[in-house]
């Protein structure tokens, strides 16, 4: 009945693709880390895998820009819900307590905006660490293509101390995000309270903790055995 | 005979909306553990009365938690301390002598304070005006059972009716969003016969009114549910979400 761009941008649509663009890239997270694990697979695994991605040509582009709307879009609302509770409120309590019970008000929930824009900055980081970092080349055995040595580049880079910190320390953060963020999708998607909600709950702290556990193993099993170890191939 | 006690207060002052805001504190000597917090600060507005000064002003009607008149702040949470009670139901018992109460108005823009703590609502009688109610015509009171409902569904309907339109839950969310009054007020008849006919039209028009007013968006804190003197949950806001999504594919 109403437009679907009224909609899109009425305080329920709002909330509704909050929820939507938050699970797009917790779906995203998941892939990434099934791409991030083949660094332990055979010597080439890693490398065939990025080449791959990268000679998926204009589709990539499509999937990328894809995934830049989705965190432009998810942080604009993020930050507009934000900054809208300064309009709704313009003067503070001067005291304020959660009354805790059925209140999901919590470390992870009041730092949302922060671990957001944590994980934004780090975003734009990350990407010109590897995306543009060194640009090593191997020929892959099997096929004799040259392709770009990533593999070489991760290695190296997590050996470095103050790499290994930032990432584990964002990483980290972002157990938070996800922990409230995995939980409030859902209820932004129409999910009562109750028993499911509980398990959804339960179902987000787990998924958070294993989730950044599996991205936070690779740097830090790279820095402790000095890209030796007998999970890395040669 | 119950001894009576000493509290310290420290209450907003404030001469109308636009006028600058200031707490006064004051130490009350004569609080009585049977008393109800109103009660208490119907002592102290002899007290400042009889000394020639205003009293405190606060909104109240019914003092059984049936109204939806009372709506102070205390110590930062809205209604104060107790699960399920309206302040005007919180009794001095759960104080003790020598206790630092602090008392604030709900603070949000669409709330704007007439005097001290007492605060506008009419937000929410725009909302309700919006949408929140029926004009089918049901005609004269029919046997109750002449339109079989399910236990469980009217029984979730009244729940969600039991809104007392307090405004505690705009008044303990971090963003000051109205999200669980509206969605009480639109689920308690999304569930039932009579509110089946305007479904779509009514959640349309309540979500846009309570944007229009000035109430923040939703964050799902849930804070809204634990202050909530019904104890109605946030299963009301996804109601309205699943509605208004419904109405817009409708
Ligand atoms: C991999 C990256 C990210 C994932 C997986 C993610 C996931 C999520 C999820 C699932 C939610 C809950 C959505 C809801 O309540 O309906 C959420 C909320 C939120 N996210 Fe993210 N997010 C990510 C990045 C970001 C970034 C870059 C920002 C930028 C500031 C951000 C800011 C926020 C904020 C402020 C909220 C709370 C919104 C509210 O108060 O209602 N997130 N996030
Ligand atoms: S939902 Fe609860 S807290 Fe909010 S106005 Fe209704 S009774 Fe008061
Ligand atoms: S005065 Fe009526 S509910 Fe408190």
């Amino acid at each position: 009945m109403p437009s679907y761009l009224k909609a899109i941008n009425s305080q329920v649509g709002r909330k509704f693709m909050t929820g939507i663009t938050g699970i797009g890239l917790m779906l995203f997270l998941i892939g990434h880390l099934g791409g991030n694990l083949t660094i332990f697979g055979s010597a080439e695994a890693f490398n065939i895998y990025t080449d791959k991605l990268m000679s998926l040509g204009p589709l990539l582009y499509v999937i990328e820009a894809g995934l830049a709307f989705f965190f432009l879009y998810h942080t604009i609302l993020g930050v507009s819900i934000w900054l809208n509770k300064r309009k709704a409120r313009p003067e503070g309590y001067n005291e304020y307590k959660t009354r805790g019970g059925a209140s999901h008000q919590s470390l992870a929930s009041r730092s949302m905006i922060y671990t957001g824009t944590i994980i934004l900055v780090f975003l734009v980081l990350h990407i010109i660490h590897f995306k543009f970092g060194a640009d090593y080349s191997t020929v892959l055995s099997e096929s004799g293509k040259e392709v770009r040595d990533l593999r070489r580049l991760v290695i190296e880079e997590f050996q470095k101390t103050w790499v290994v910190i930032g990432y584990v320390g964002v990483l980290g953060l972002a157990i938070l995000h996800l922990s409230h963020g995995f939980w409030s999708a859902f209820t932004s998607l129409g999910m009562k309270h109750g028993d499911t909600s509980k398990k959804i709950q339960t179902a987000a702290y787990a998924f958070a903790i294993v989730i950044m556990a599996g991205f936070i193993f690779i740097p830090l099993y790279i820095y402790f055995t000095g890209g030796e170890g007998s999970l890395i191939a040669y | 005979m119950s001894k009576n006690f000493t509290v310290h207060l420290k209450y907003w002052r404030q001469n109308g909306p636009t006028a600058k805001g200031y707490f006064e504190e004051r130490t009350l000597d004569t609080v009585n553990e049977h008393m109800s917090f109103l009660e208490m600060l119907d002592v102290l507005n002899e007290e400042l009365q009889l000394e020639g000064k205003d009293p405190v002003e606060f909104d109240y009607d019914c003092r059984e938690g049936i109204c939806g008149s009372c709506n102070l702040v205390i110590n930062g949470q809205a209604h104060g301390p107790k699960k399920g009670t309206a302040c005007c139901q919180l009794h001095m018992r759960n104080y003790k002598h020598g206790d630092k109460i602090t008392i604030e108005p709900p603070r949000a823009a669409a709330f704007p304070v007439i005097k001290d703590l007492v605060v506008d609502r009419s937000a929410f009688d725009r909302i309700i005006e919006a949408g929140g109610y029926v004009s089918v015509k049901t005609g004269s009171a029919q046997e109750a059972n002449a339109r079989p409902i399910e236990k469980e569904t009217s029984d979730i309907a009244f729940d969600y009716a039991t809104c007392i339109g307090c405004g505690a839950c705009v008044a303990a969310c971090p963003n000051a969003s109205a999200s669980l009054f509206t969605g009480a007020k639109i689920a308690h008849l999304s569930q039932l016969p009579q509110g089946q006919v305007e479904q779509s039209r009514r959640v349309v028009a309540m979500v846009d009114q309570m944007t229009e007013e000035g109430f923040g968006d939703c964050s799902n804190y849930g804070e809204c549910e634990a202050v909530c003197p019904k104890e109605i949950s946030i299963s009301a806001i996804a109601e309205m979400r699943k509605d208004y999504v419904k109405a817009v594919f409708s």
